[in-house]
């Protein structure tokens, strides 16, 4: 039986070890906030962080994150970081159908967690593996510019 | 889907009377919609489980919080927020205490007025045909509470005012909150008549108030089907047959059923179902299985030959589905005739949501969790199949991780599997149906392949006498219970609106069509703007070409030709304002080419131009700089979910120029995923500017007009760019081997 730190504490999951991360929260941990897309880490839909790196969910089996720290968009907000990017797509109403969002935020998090001042180019390079069929894009950019005026 | 279908389902009853047995038909009488939950007129009986209930819309709790019920889907479309803007507006309820729930399946309280008795999304209808609807309902919970604090301040309610979810009364300094007089205004009787608010009294209408699931759907909170858990639920994932109408022949379980966690191994009819209580071992267990195929009935095609075929038919006329004047008269006689063919690809719908589906099944009937979008259809449905009265077919609408016209699949497609896997388990357990992305892609009911061959014939001025255009394509509403409706005289309206309905003034107009369901038979259905999506570029590309036999500027040329059209013509010239037409395009700062590219089109009943700027590298790559859009949906009621849907409108139109081709080889479709079936990404997302005309008009809807100028927009522009005109989509890489 698997162990991960998830969102901060010690939990087990009850499945066979080549489940994917993606499955194992939702199936095994009722956390449902990571989302199916594709299946083949093609639309970033699953994105969580495994010790702090935007992470396909979909393709990561249980046993490559044994032990390891995983956040979720349920908890991504507890952190500053988080909070920012949740907080702007708020503000600008990004969300549409909402599915591939949770992936988004993740993405998004972490790349402002790493560059906090990201350019248009810096932000193509990072989201350009979360697809939104919504064509949210032109908010998406726009609340990442504005989470990192916030977090300035 | 734009059309009213106040007859569809009664066809489908019909069909029921005669082969279903024991199905109640209790359904179709349309009722007034805003009939109260507790009976009209009846003082003291609107109070619900503990909450003020004045209508099928609204529950105003003793907290205080306005729980509005949507009969509409949630697709993204930001139908939540309008319409709990249109109640909130009448109601001058405070927006930060608005929540939104989805409707049950009843079609008596929750149809859709613009398809009499049955209930649904789509047609983006959603506020057009609540509009007044949801107001009204606003206005008689207001009155109701006015007649409440009045009742209990002892004056006169003409001297009471509501602001924000607070009613007061100017003279002695008394407020209450709503959720203070929820009880009391349970007490009053339903006014008959409300008084609407003059328009220019609105403080929410027209003023973006903010999306009502934003908080829910950035936060992972959201529900959608892929979320639903019951106890004891099990997951299904499906094998279905390579080809369409393929059958099961045999099928070998016994490395499936060896996985440890596989509970069960179905036939179904459309393939073998694989059910555990998880998604991963369900999967695990359908790749496990061999099955033979049995192929006798499957379609073979292949998307090249469908495309000869109509080639070969567009040489031929069809059925009349405009005829002003005789265009091939005017055709015979012109000095200068132009000709073009268009050609247009099977389309998948690709929501970011799989198709999936919840359904329990047990003594009391059937009850349903789904992205529910057609109810009526699919209540009759599988009242149909299990042999249940309607009302034990109980829908729990949830959130839909997008649609474009999927969900409302006229057969009930994946919701009839659901409930063919929970019969065939006997409802011992509720089942989840889960369809991979590749199920999905693969999973039909695409918008079809239409070819257009389009021939028109100038003056000695370059204007146009004559227009002579041809369709060829599957009728995606024969066959399914919209038939009765929308096809009349053999002319499918979703086959040739957009065309049949062009709008430049053209003496010797024809439009004909053939339909070819009989010879083609991959499922087909609405993809968000439905005939839009092939009618709209047809007509846009041509008339751009016939400014340029013309030498005219593309923009004047349309605009002299829609004298009798002022909304067109109003999108038109604010499209191009904004877009600054009459100043030249700033060049490239190295060298690579730029062109602009313009078009203009009505779909149901909104009005959308776009100016498209692209820049074109010399090995042919592209990219989309800019995007100006104009629409005029009459009143805007949340202008900034206007903004939006345009702006999404665009990207989705965007992804379906440059890539979107789903093509079938020998019967089998070749694409199954993202890698293959590639879909806009952000880095191709272009800056987009949406303009909105003021207008007093109803509204009308947002969800799809913003799709279909896109595309003839964007080839225009190359073609401004370079030269080269592209006239078969999607655009692909026709510009670097052309």
């Amino acid at each position: 039986m698997a162990k991960i730190n998830l969102n901060g504490r010690d939990v087990a999951v009850d499945l066979p070890d080549d489940t994917p991360l993606l499955w194992a929260l939702r199936d095994g941990l009722d956390m449902t906030g990571t989302k199916f897309g594709c299946g083949i880490a093609m639309c970033g839909a699953c994105t969580v962080h495994v010790d702090g790196q935007p992470t396909r969910s979909c393709v990561t089996p249980l046993s490559a994150v044994a032990g390891k720290k995983i956040t979720t968009i349920e908890a991504v907000g507890e952190a500053k970081v988080g909070a920012a990017v949740q907080a702007a797509w708020q503000k600008l109403d990004v969300v549409q159908c909402g599915y591939c969002q949770s992936g988004q935020i993740m993405s998004a998090t972490a790349l402002l967690a790493s560059n906090p001042k990201p350019s248009d180019a810096d932000i193509d390079a990072a989201m350009s593996g979360n697809v939104c069929r919504c064509a949210t894009y032109v908010r998406i950019r726009a609340a990442i510019h504005e989470a990192a005026r916030t977090l300035a | 889907m734009n059309f009213r279908i106040e007859n569809a389902f009664q066809t489908t009853r019909r069909g029921f009377l005669k082969g279903g047995a024991g199905l109640a038909l209790a359904i179709v009488t349309p009722v007034m919609a805003d009939t109260p939950a507790a009976g009209p007129g009846l003082a003291g009986s609107t109070m619900v489980d503990g909450e003020f209930s004045p209508s099928a819309f609204i529950r105003i709790g003793t907290d205080g919080m306005v729980t509005i019920v949507s009969k509409h889907l949630e697709m993204g479309q930001g139908v939540y927020t309008g319409l709990a803007t249109l109640v909130a507006e009448e109601l001058d309820a405070d927006w930060s205490k608005v929540k939104v729930e989805g409707a049950p399946a009843d079609a008596k309280r929750y149809n859709n007025l613009f398809w009499g008795p049955a209930q649904g999304t789509g047609g983006s209808t959603a506020i057009a045909n609540s509009f007044e609807q949801m107001r009204r309902a606003g206005a008689t919970a207001r009155a109701m509470l006015v007649a409440a604090a009045a009742e209990q301040w002892k004056v006169p309610p003409s001297q009471i005012s509501v602001k924000a979810g607070v009613v007061s009364h100017a003279a002695s300094g008394r407020k209450a909150g709503f959720g203070e007089l929820a009880e009391a205004a349970g007490r009053q009787a339903v006014p008959a008549e409300v008084k609407l608010k003059d328009p220019k009294d609105f403080t929410l209408i027209g003023r973006s108030a903010p999306r009502v699931d934003s908080v829910s759907k950035t936060t992972g909170r959201a529900t959608f089907t892929q979320d639903v858990k019951l106890p004891g639920m099990l997951t299904a994932v499906v094998a279905h047959p390579p080809r369409f109408g393929g059958k099961v022949a045999s099928v070998d379980d016994k490395a499936a059923r060896a996985i440890a966690g596989v509970t069960d191994v179905v036939t179904i009819p459309n393939g073998v179902a694989v059910l555990a209580k998880d998604f991963w071992t369900a999967k695990k267990g359908r790749d496990a299985l061999k099955i033979e195929w049995d192929e006798s009935a499957a379609y073979r095609g292949s998307s090249d030959a469908i495309v000869a075929r109509y080639r070969e038919l567009a040489q031929t006329p069809g059925l009349a589905a405009r005829k002003d004047g005789d265009a091939e008269a005017a055709l015979g006689k012109a000095g200068k005739v132009i000709e073009a063919e268009f050609a247009f690809p099977f389309l998948a719908h690709a929501s970011m949501e799989p198709l999936n589906c919840v359904m329990k099944l047990d003594a009391s009937g059937c009850e349903v969790w789904n992205g529910e979008q057609l109810h009526t259809g699919d209540q009759f449905a599988l009242a149909k199949m299990f042999g249940l009265k309607l009302e034990q077919v109980k829908l729990n609408m949830v959130y839909a991780g997008g649609s474009f016209g999927r969900r409302a699949n006229p057969q009930s497609d994946y919701l009839l599997e659901t409930a063919q896997i929970v019969q065939a388990i006997k409802g011992r357990a509720p089942v989840k149906l889960v369809w991979t992305r590749e199920d999905d892609t693969r999973g039909g009911y695409y918008r079809p392949i239409y070819l257009h061959r389009v021939r028109a014939a100038l003056d000695a001025k370059g204007m146009p006498v004559a227009w002579q255009q041809r369709i060829v394509g599957q009728s995606i509403a024969a066959g399914s219970p919209f038939e009765g409706m929308l096809v009349k005289e053999g002319i499918d309206m979703l086959s040739v609106e957009g065309a049949s309905t062009l709008p430049y003034a053209i003496p010797n107009l024809n439009v004909d069509l053939h339909t070819t369901n009989g010879e083609v038979k991959v499922p087909v259905q609405w993809w968000r703007s439905v005939g839009s999506t092939h009618t709209g570029f047809a007509t846009e590309v041509f008339i751009d070409e016939l400014a340029g036999a013309a030498g005219k500027d593309p923009v004047a040329y349309r605009m002299a030709l829609l004298d009798k059209h002022p909304r067109h013509a109003g999108v038109l010239r604010l499209a191009a304002e904004k877009a600054g037409w009459d100043k030249p395009l700033a060049p490239s700062k190295d060298g690579a080419k730029r062109g602009r590219g313009v078009a203009v089109h009505e779909s149901f009943a909104s009005f959308v131009a776009q100016v498209v700027e692209v820049t074109v590298q010399k090995d042919g790559t592209f990219k989309v700089d800019r995007v100006v859009c104009a629409v005029d949906c009459g009143i805007a009621v949340n202008p900034d979910v206007i903004a939006a849907q345009m702006e999404g409108g665009i990207g989705y139109a965007l992804a379906a120029a440059l890539t979107g081709s789903i093509t079938l080889k020998d019967g089998v479709v070749e694409q199954s995923n993202f890698n293959d079936y590639p879909v806009l990404r952000i880095n191709e997302m272009p800056k987009v500017e949406v303009h909105i005309v003021k207008s007093a008009a109803k509204p009308t809807g947002v969800g799809e007009p913003g799709v279909p100028p896109l595309a003839p927009a964007l080839v225009n522009a190359l073609h401004a760019a370079t030269g080269k005109r592209i006239r078969t989509l999607p655009i692909g890489e026709q510009l670097q081997t052309a």
